[in-house]
């Protein structure tokens, strides 16, 4: 990061850590528009990939459609598709163009699903055990 | 007053669903040279209380905020 905003840089305290589990493209959106706003206000993103969310984050899948939570209903699923905006993918790259985003993959899902980090869009920095993702949570931990 | 401002840049971000509104601002005030007076047009709601706390926690100065017919109208300086 260039620091935009940025310049106010992240302190202690202030970073949001995320653990994504769900692999739908209304929980991945909404799980990026936190880390862009979260980003942009200077604090400091930790993202931890697991199961279905991280399989959404494969290259080659990235971009086909994911679906939608299931309390969506058909209606629901309508909604959120009519209403546009960026994908998901998108507003991650932005908010790594921005502030500081570190995205994980959980080690024991890659292992589960057959991943290696080749197959993953380059927006995954690397993959981690748990404990090494906890080594940089100092609050909170956000599941989605 | 209103609109007597030299404006260096205007960005029409009307249809852009949050939080793409605050990137285009984010992105010109990166682009821009400090003094720069940035003009930004918003119909999303989340907008009218993303763009003054940015605007503030970045340190830049937000001189006028305009209400009009179905969105509003920022006008920012680069302050650094």
């Amino acid at each position: 990061m260039d620091g935009s905003l940025g310049e106010a840089h992240p302190e202690a305290g202030q970073t949001l850590s995320l653990v994504l589990f769900s692999g739908t493209d209304d929980r991945l959106t909404a799980a990026a528009v936190l880390t862009v706003g979260a980003a942009a206000m200077g604090r400091r993103v930790n993202v931890f990939l697991q199961y279905w969310a991280l399989d959404a984050f494969r290259a080659d899948r990235i971009h086909k459609d994911h679906g939608v939570a299931a309390e969506a209903g058909p209606e629901g699923a309508d909604i959120v598709r009519r209403h546009g905006g960026q994908h998901w993918s998108e507003l991650l790259r932005q908010a790594k163009d921005i502030g500081e985003v570190a995205i994980h993959a959980c080690s024991l899902s890659m292992e589960m699903f057959g991943i290696t980090t080749d197959d993953l869009d380059p927006l995954v920095d690397d993959q981690e055990g748990v404990a090494s993702f906890f080594m940089d949570v100092d609050g909170p931990v956000t599941f989605i | 007053m209103p609109g007597v401002t030299h404006i260096d840049r205007s960005i029409d971000a009307r249809g852009l669903p949050c939080p793409g509104p605050l990137m285009s601002l984010i992105g010109a005030i990166r682009e821009g040279q400090v003094g720069d007076v940035i003009e930004i047009l918003s119909s999303d709601q989340g907008t009218k209380t993303d763009l003054p706390a940015w605007i503030h926690k970045a340190g830049h100065e937000l001189i006028e905020v305009e209400e009009a017919d179905g969105f509003a109208r920022f006008v920012v300086r680069k302050a650094r």
